[in-house]
């Protein structure tokens, strides 16, 4: 595919693939390339082997950002993302690694003493361990936070909510909330994979009884010989159309007609000098000569 | 500040002896820029240690973008480095048009390169300023902020706000510029930028006062620097060549010529000089993009990602459904992964972008620039004394709404 954008154009290295993927070894679990970027996934115990061999062996000498992403389905449901760049052969690389809430990644901090603080974060966030951080404390939440809130299963309202109590003169937490729910508009299109159900739609698929009805057999009707006999009883006794004619009964008289309206007399607001401002002439009295279509 | 102080008898004399104490730096000091607490361990007024507690500003954006659409996400990178707001939506517009691998029509990439360099002027300004301030000067920053509020009204014109733009879109930018702000621009930078700037510098750079408390303040060696992952007018001072703009260049930056300013002492004194160099440096940008810049559209003309003109919508249906569907259910985004970095005033700022092909961000991990250098303020404060800690802080250029996001 043809690059198009404009973001930004690093150095592309041929054949980096192989070497790297060549010089991690049994470390790797998998390498793809998307958008001009390498992405290599290896096995977590030895992330911290991996990112050394780069980082000594092949230039990599900045850590520039650890990531952490949640997929609630898999196994292992976190990922722990490394951008790594090179400042002299001018390249970036991803190196990636799953893991879950009780398993530990081991640390970057012996590597890079920035990562101290991203790897907070990420635990932070995330509740992802790192064996041998020796500072793993919260960074970015409240003093006394619990959970971990970019997990995909927390809410985005949170759990507890401050405000300024002027009867205790002081910030109170409280269990959030709301005057209103919470808005989410979704605007994904109904025939492109949108997983909620539309206003309505919530019978469409359900039946609503155990056994449905259907019309296979004549027996699901009722339908037979047995019902055609009883065909000319009547339904209830005393039923008035019933007593009177059955079926060679005259059809009803139509109605009448609703009498001509009666011609409507003086102006009439359809024509030009209806809605023109009156002159003189007009106000003289007698038709205009010009209004030769009035009807009056 | 509070002050937890631990007396005890000096064997000797009988005098009272401090030892060890801590003070609680912020988290509401104005030398702190913005919501810092620092816990420091002094010993005197000689600074042992000291632990940044960040995320006093945290707001969760990149939670919050996970549940937007694209385009919704937008707004929320202007109110990350408030001082610099179109810096960051670079970074993300540029992801997201990596990922959908569509073409940006010539003039708004020399939009999109005039006004971040516009934007790298109006927080240098700010930074300038504040950083002199904190040594203890007053004027200079009254001046700069003249030119700041310079920029601010161009942002205005250009978007119709001064701060929150929101103006660079995926495909190119919203809308298009008047011709005479162009024209003004181009007289701003030659004249009155020129000219202000360049009286407020003549007060503060060879002043004894400021010197004394600059120069050789928070010495950084290259490899701490590389190791500490510094970027940007940080990486710079310390006598590195590194800049984004040069060595990855995005929209036109390879089809302009500039230079880079580094540091040789990798003190106080050489951030804060890289930064003035670099408003020089960005005023010769400028200049060459409005020398450049051709005519034609400003944004693509990829009607699954950026809406029609208005007065398309007028004559075609075609138009206005494509208006409809973008500001409802928004652009789909190819699946896939990048890192996309670009040269924000204050360093690298990169935005790591996970798409499930659907209408929202799966992911969006913001990096900002400030993180590693504040968690470097530790080592760089070491030895020093108590007051060159607000020298530190003000020539690392931290925005805490970036830092903690």
């Amino acid at each position: 595919m043809a690059t198009l954008h404009s973001a930004p154009r690093f150095t592309q290295i041929d054949g980096l693939k192989d070497t790297l993927g060549g010089a991690l070894g049994a470390h790797l679990l998998d390498v793809h390339e998307e958008h001009g970027e390498l992405l290599f996934t290896v096995k977590r115990e030895s992330i911290e082997d991996v990112l050394r061999i780069l980082r000594d062996d092949h230039k990599y000498q900045q850590l520039m950002e650890i990531a952490g992403v949640d997929y609630p389905s898999r196994a292992e449901r976190f990922e722990v993302v490394y951008m790594l760049l090179s400042l002299t052969t001018n390249n970036r690389i991803m190196v990636k690694c799953s893991a879950s809430e009780d398993t530990l990644v081991p640390t970057a901090t012996t590597l890079w003493p920035n990562a101290g603080w991203l790897e907070r974060e990420v635990f932070d966030m995330y509740g992802v361990l790192f064996a041998g951080n020796t500072d793993l404390r919260r960074i970015l939440t409240d003093y006394g936070f619990e959970g971990h809130p970019f997990r995909k299963d927390f809410p985005l309202t949170g759990y507890h909510e401050l405000r300024y109590s002027e009867d205790e003169k002081r910030v109170v937490y409280e269990p959030v909330e709301l005057a209103q729910d919470l808005r989410q508009f979704d605007f994904m299109s109904p025939w492109e994979g949108a997983d909620y159900v539309l206003p309505g739609d919530e019978k469409a698929d359900v039946p609503p009884v155990d056994e449905p009805k259907t019309t296979e057999t004549p027996k699901d009707t009722g339908a037979g010989k047995k019902t055609d006999e009883h065909a000319a009883d009547k339904v209830s006794a005393g039923a008035p159309a019933e007593e009177d004619g059955g079926e060679n009964a005259p059809a009803p008289e139509p109605t009448e007609d609703q009498p001509a309206r009666a011609e409507r007399e003086g102006k009439t607001t359809d024509t030009a000098e209806a809605t023109e401002p009156d002159t003189p002439d007009n106000d003289a009295g007698g038709p205009a000569p010009a209004a030769g279509k009035r009807k009056s | 500040m509070s002050h937890a102080m631990h007396l005890e008898e000096s064997p000797t004399t009988g005098d009272e002896v401090i030892t060890n104490y801590t003070i609680n730096f912020g988290p509401q000091h104005p030398a702190a820029h913005g919501v810092l607490r620092m816990v420091m361990e002094l010993d005197g007024e000689i600074i042992e240690r000291i632990d940044p507690h960040v995320g006093l500003l945290h707001r969760g954006t990149e939670k919050l973008i996970e549940h937007k659409t694209y385009l919704q996400a937008l707004p929320y990178f202007d109110r990350l480095d408030y001082c610099s707001p179109l810096a960051q939506e670079y970074s993300y517009v540029l992801a997201i048009e990596k990922l959908l691998n569509v073409e940006v029509p010539e003039r708004a990439q020399y939009l999109r390169v005039l006004f971040a360099e516009l934007t790298r002027i109006c927080n240098h300004m700010l930074n300038i300023g504040a950083h002199v301030m904190d040594v203890g000067a007053m004027t200079p920053n009254l001046w700069v902020f003249e030119l700041r509020e310079d920029c601010m009204n161009f942002f205005e014109r250009a978007s119709g706000a001064r701060m929150h733009s929101a103006w660079f879109r995926p495909g190119g930018v919203h809308q298009d510029v008047p011709e005479k702000l162009l024209v003004d621009i181009g007289n701003w930078v030659d004249g009155r930028l020129q000219e202000l700037f360049g009286d407020a510098m003549s007060l503060v750079l060879d002043n004894r006062i400021f010197k004394q408390r600059n120069v050789d303040i928070a010495v950084v060696s290259k490899d701490d620097a590389v190791a500490w992952g510094f970027s940007g007018p940080m990486i710079r001072a310390a006598g590195i060549p590194w800049d984004l703009r040069k060595s990855q260049p995005y929209d036109v930056y390879e089809r302009i010529e500039f230079d880079i300013p580094v540091g040789t002492n990798s003190d106080c004194y050489d951030r804060f000089v890289v930064r003035v160099k670099e408003v020089y440096e960005s005023a010769k940008i400028i200049k060459q993009c409005l020398a450049q810049m051709p005519g034609g559209p400003i944004c693509s003309d990829d009607r699954k990602v950026s809406p029609p003109k208005r007065a398309e919508m007028k004559q075609s249906m075609e138009a206005l459904i494509h208006h409809f569907k973008l500001y409802t259910e928004g652009f789909h985004v190819p699946a896939g992964e990048v890192y996309v970095a670009t040269e924000s005033p204050k360093g690298e700022f990169g935005v790591y972008l996970v798409s499930d092909g659907s209408n929202k961000p799966y992911r969006c991990k913001i990096r900002p620039t400030a993180f590693s250098h504040l968690q470097a303020m530790d080592f760089m404060s070491r030895g020093h004394m108590l007051p060159d800690a607000t020298a530190i802080l003000g020539a690392i250029d931290v925005v805490f709404g970036e830092c903690d996001r």
